[in-house]
């Protein structure tokens, strides 16, 4: 059964004249495991898909499930309380906690969850080690550089026992040894039954995923088959790859 | 590309046969360039002739032969690999010629066209990407292919996001005939 689904989903800002129909009829869903990339150009709707997946916006129309819940029969409460059990998020503008340091923001909610301290801080600190940040844990976001704020925001949404991730961007500020160790850490988060959908304008990230989506003006226009074995690139027919002399 | 340097580079750590080279050849780029090795020999000749490897029995069936690099190879080795190679762009590279020609066929979208090739292109990359995930630990040479392979194929994926951006900026004009008195016109205006 699918972990996230959105079924016929539509989303408008504004009326009258004004109006805009930021999604129109989005059928989207992704398993346990799933990793889906989401492409698409500027403003085709792909940030208000991942709102309206992790329940942040409601939409106009249409219905939205997480793990077999619709979202439009929970309450206020219920949500909330959803949205920071089950949902890890990293949004454009990282949400980091001003008045604490990199391993803090990324433990805080895993001791929201319950979990021991020195326990948290041991998966934090672990978490931050495998993107490279293990010397900054203990510096406050603004001690650290854009890129390094991203990860610290990635690293706090994958740990715990989060089973959707949504990220809008997430190597944004990133070279691209950076943005690989982003997406393995995706991916292996996947691995472990995490659903992920993950919104980029990189082809070189995006195919990161099992699955790349491409949206155009709040339709889903076009989505990649699932890839034939790896080995098939690397016979001698394909052309452009064979040495000559 | 140059398998003749490649073997030179390889012949620059220690004498070798053939067959090693080949195998070598093939474990330095990751087992993603294949090359026969008559291929190997062929060019282990030329390379002789040339005076930039030697062959300790000179003249017998390479095949047998354990082949050294020399000074001037060494040399060639060395400007080969400070040499800039050949960026020029093909004269007509086939995927702008596609976006170009959909642009005049009646009933085609340019758009889906350019979808089309923008998914093809994602599916390989995704392709690549698998091969990277499972052996980019264990081999370096292979990792640097890969990564080479997945540039080059968001280069295209790029370029294909600027054509649709450009496209859509620009509202196509339909008829062949009326596009030079609206390039003359821009020009005027720019004066
Ligand atoms: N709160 C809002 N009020 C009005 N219009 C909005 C609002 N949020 C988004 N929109 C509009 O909805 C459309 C889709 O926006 P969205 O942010 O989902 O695009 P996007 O695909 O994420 O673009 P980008 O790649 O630039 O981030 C755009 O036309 C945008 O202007
Ligand atoms: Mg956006």
């Amino acid at each position: 059964m699918s972990f996230v689904e959105l079924r016929n989903v539509y989303k408008s800002y504004g009326d009258g004249a004004a109006k805009v129909d930021a999604l129109r009829g989005i059928e989207l869903s992704v398993e346990p495991g799933g990793f889906v990339a989401v492409m698409g150009p500027s403003g085709s709707g792909k940030s208000t898909l991942l709102m309206i997946a992790g329940s942040l916006e409601e939409p106009t129309e249409g219905d939205v499930r997480i793990d077999g819940l619709r979202l439009s029969g929970l309450s206020r409460n219920q949500k909330a309380r959803l949205r920071r059990r089950t949902i890890g998020y990293v949004f454009q503008d990282f949400n980091l906690l001003a008045g604490l340091t990199a391993v803090e923001n990324v433990c805080l909610p895993l001791e929201l969850d319950g979990i021991a301290a020195r326990k948290a801080r041991a998966i934090g600190m672990a978490a931050l080690e495998e993107l490279g940040l293990a010397d900054r844990s203990n510096r406050y976001p603004d001690q650290l550089s854009g890129g390094e704020r991203q990860r610290v925001a990635i690293a706090r949404a994958v740990v715990g026992e989060r089973r959707l991730l949504l990220a809008d961007e997430p190597s944004g500020a990133l070279d691209s040894v950076n943005g690989e160790a982003v997406m393995r850490m995706i991916l292996s988060a996947c691995k472990t039954g995490v659903a992920a959908v993950v919104v980029t304008h990189d082809a070189h990230l995006a195919s990161w995923a099992d699955r790349v989506v491409f949206l155009r003006d709040g339709r889903v226009v076009d989505q990649t088959n699932p890839p034939p074995s790896p080995e098939s690139i690397l016979q001698p027919s394909t052309g452009p790859n064979e040495p000559s002399l | 590309m140059s398998v003749k340097h490649a073997i030179l580079a390889l012949l620059s750590t220690g004498p070798k046969y053939g067959l090693q080279l080949k195998q070598e050849f093939e474990s330095t780029t990751g087992d993603v360039w294949p090359l026969n090795v008559g291929q190997v020999y062929t060019t282990l000749q030329r390379l002789e002739r040339d005076g930039l490897v030697e062959s300790d029995d000179p003249g017998s069936d390479s095949a047998h032969n354990s082949f050294v690099i020399t000074t001037s190879g060494q040399e060639e080795l060395s400007r080969w690999l400070n040499t800039p190679p050949d960026l020029v762009a093909p004269p007509r590279d086939e995927l702008v010629m596609k976006v170009l020609c959909a642009l005049k066929v009646p009933g085609i979208d340019v758009n889906d066209i350019i979808q089309t090739h923008r998914r093809h292109l994602v599916e390989l990359m995704q392709q690549w990407t698998r091969l990277k995930e499972d052996e980019a630990d264990f081999d370096i040479g292979f990792a640097l292919v890969v990564d080479a392979e997945l540039f080059r194929l968001d280069s295209v994926a790029r370029w294909l996001d600027a054509a649709e951006a450009r496209l859509h900026r620009t509202p196509i004009k339909p008829q062949a005939g009326d596009r030079a008195p609206v390039l003359r016109r821009r020009l005027v205006r720019r004066k």
